[in-house]
């Protein structure tokens, strides 16, 4: 009798004790980003382009690229993601065609994101003749948050009541009014987390972009769509792995560390507390 | 327009967009396959998959994929070792035992853990974990397979922990109830019901937690060490697949076989991890319609 309550302890330790880790393990790599990336943290940091080849100086068109990529892949992503949603849940009739699409959505998030780097290069790049350029890499990244917003979008509209929709059709509503004014704006936080959860990883993902967008090093900002723009996260890895400076340029390193991971985590955040403002007022 | 008119060409317009968002599945198919497939005109499928010799810039070049197999599905299976334990049991933490407070603040935690981006991960690998452990463990280099995996892991987790807790919540609370009634402990009830009654969602769970791990990229570009031979131990350095195409395509020339045969090594990236979500789908899928009464 007193084994089976000392196993029940002992169990319960073991699960504790994991969650501890994950716990610590996230708040220990965010310290020690922190650490050591607030020292290189400046004004000059944020407003300069890096200067002496890339050893001193800012990060400003890393994170003016990764503004353009993560907006431009927003742009694409939201608007065909939403309607992909909205048919799916609201439309179509559930067979197997249906079925299909949810399956090919599913696969579409599974795919690693080196293959849509690859697929961007040899679509975007080469056959549409884009060049490496902000154009490539938005669509390339926008193409692979599609999922995340069709999932998120989705999941929203089916927490939408069933009795509000057939509350406005009885109401001689039409199909389109019922959805645009009823139940897209009942689902519009969910549908916004979504949004900004693929904010966050767009903004973060490396090897999309690694041959369809990022540049080693631009001496001037982009002028048009057409251009190589640098970007945060390929910033990380040129500056730790390529080149003869690698320790010289550390300080550097951690600070544009610290910054990608306070813009994403941020961004993360953001759709975190949204999400659970909008349960806590959920009227239904 | 009237009303009627418009109702349908919006419905369609939608049908046609939802269309293409799948069409975009088939189109990454297409140029994968178009770019990748040359290569077999160069050598036979089994000796790009099977041939152990990776030097596509020699003269005359190898494309042998094998030991970037290998490679890849070292780090997977050890990461997954890893992360399974804790993606579990943090999800049975955070759906059957921890106080409301606490189940929240954890859910976050392991939301931002998904959120953190892997280049972060592969620096961190690199800067703290690599020297660390050349040094305790007397290495030649810290940048290997226990490395990689260990940074692997942390991604994977969230992925496991997360759908294991979706599925581990929606077991039915009359088979809890049920448990008890009969005399059960917490940990009787979790171990011998809860679980199994969740079983085909953690299943799913931990396949997709392997298909992440193996297709992640900047990780074991920067933390496996990057030599393209079979691994004769766990602190060896690996060349997994993804870390082989983000390394060389971009000194790949366009159309030469090398490109070629990065784009075939795309296509078997691919196919592994579309196998694994299709059998994630048909798993959850097949257990989801029969209700909560199926074990």
């Amino acid at each position: 009798m007193k084994w089976r309550y000392f196993r029940q302890s002992l169990f319960f330790g073991v699960v504790r004790l994991s969650a501890l880790i994950i716990t610590i393990a996230l708040l220990g790599i965010i310290a020690f980003l922190l650490v050591n990336g607030f020292k290189a943290i400046s004004m000059d940091f944020f407003t300069l382009p890096p200067t002496d080849s890339m050893t001193k100086g800012g990060i400003m068109p890393a994170i003016v690229g990764t503004f353009y990529l993560t907006v431009g892949a927003i742009a694409v992503s939201l608007p065909l993601g939403v309607v992909s949603a909205i048919y799916l849940t609201e439309y179509a009739k559930q067979g197997r065609f249906i079925r299909i699409m949810r399956i090919g959505v599913n696969c579409l998030a599974g795919v690693p994101s080196v293959v849509f780097g690859l697929f961007g290069l040899g679509f975007f790049v080469v056959f549409l003749k884009f060049g490496s350029s902000i154009l490539a890499g938005s669509l390339t990244l926008g193409i692979l948050v599609l999922p995340t917003i069709i999932g998120a979008a989705e999941e929203a509209l089916k927490a939408v009541p069933q009795t509000f929709r057939e509350a406005s059709l009885a109401l001689g509503v039409s199909k389109w009014k019922t959805i645009s004014r009823i139940v897209l704006p009942s689902a519009l936080p969910g549908i916004l987390t979504g949004a900004i959860l693929g904010v966050g990883r767009a903004a973060g993902e490396t090897a999309p972009i690694m041959f369809t967008a990022a540049a080693f090093f631009t001496a001037i900002l982009p002028k048009s769509i057409f251009d190589e723009v640098m970007a945060l996260p390929y910033h990380i890895y040129v500056l730790a792995t390529a080149g003869t400076h690698i320790e010289q340029t550390r300080p550097l390193q951690y600070g544009t560390a610290l910054v990608l991971i306070a813009l994403v985590l941020g961004i993360d955040l953001i759709a975190i507390v949204l999400r659970s403002v909008v349960r806590r007022k959920k009227r239904w | 327009m009237t009303s009627k008119a418009r109702e349908i060409i919006i419905k369609n317009l939608f049908a046609l967009l939802a269309f293409i968002s799948v069409l975009l599945l088939g189109l990454i198919v297409l140029f994968l396959f178009r770019e990748g497939l040359p290569i077999f005109k160069q050598i036979s499928m089994a000796q790009f998959l099977f041939g152990s010799a990776w030097y596509p810039t020699y003269d005359p070049p190898e494309y042998g994929i094998w030991s970037l197999i290998v490679g890849s599905v070292i780090v997977t299976v050890l990461s997954c070792l890893i992360a399974v334990p804790f993606g579990l049991l943090s999800a049975i933490y955070i759906s059957e035992i921890a106080p409301a407070g606490i189940k929240e603040i954890l859910k976050s935690v392991i939301e931002l853990l998904a959120g953190l981006p892997s280049v972060v991960l592969g620096f961190f690998g690199m800067v703290i974990l690599a020297p660390w452990m050349q040094e305790t463990f007397d290495l030649p280099t810290g940048l290997n397979i226990v490395n990689a995996s260990l940074m692997l892991a942390v991604m994977a987790i969230p992925t496991i922990s997360s759908i294991s807790e979706d599925a581990l919540y929606a077991v039915s609370r009359d088979f809890k109830e049920a448990s008890y009634a009969l005399g059960a402990t917490k940990y009787e009830t979790i171990v011998k019901v809860v679980i199994p009654a969740a079983l085909s969602g953690i299943s799913t769970a931990v396949i997709l937690g392997m298909s992440r791990a193996i297709g992640e990229t900047m990780v074991v570009l920067m933390v496996a060490g990057g030599s393209a031979a079979i691994p004769r131990g766990i602190f060896d350095s690996v060349r997994p697949m993804p870390a082989s195409i983000a390394a060389e395509m971009g000194e790949a020339a366009f159309g030469s076989g090398h490109y070629h045969a990065l784009f075939a090594t795309g296509i078997v990236l691919f196919i592994i991890t579309l196998a694994f979500n299709l059998i994630a789908d048909h798993i959850s899928n097949r257990f989801k319609e029969e209700g909560s009464g199926t074990l």
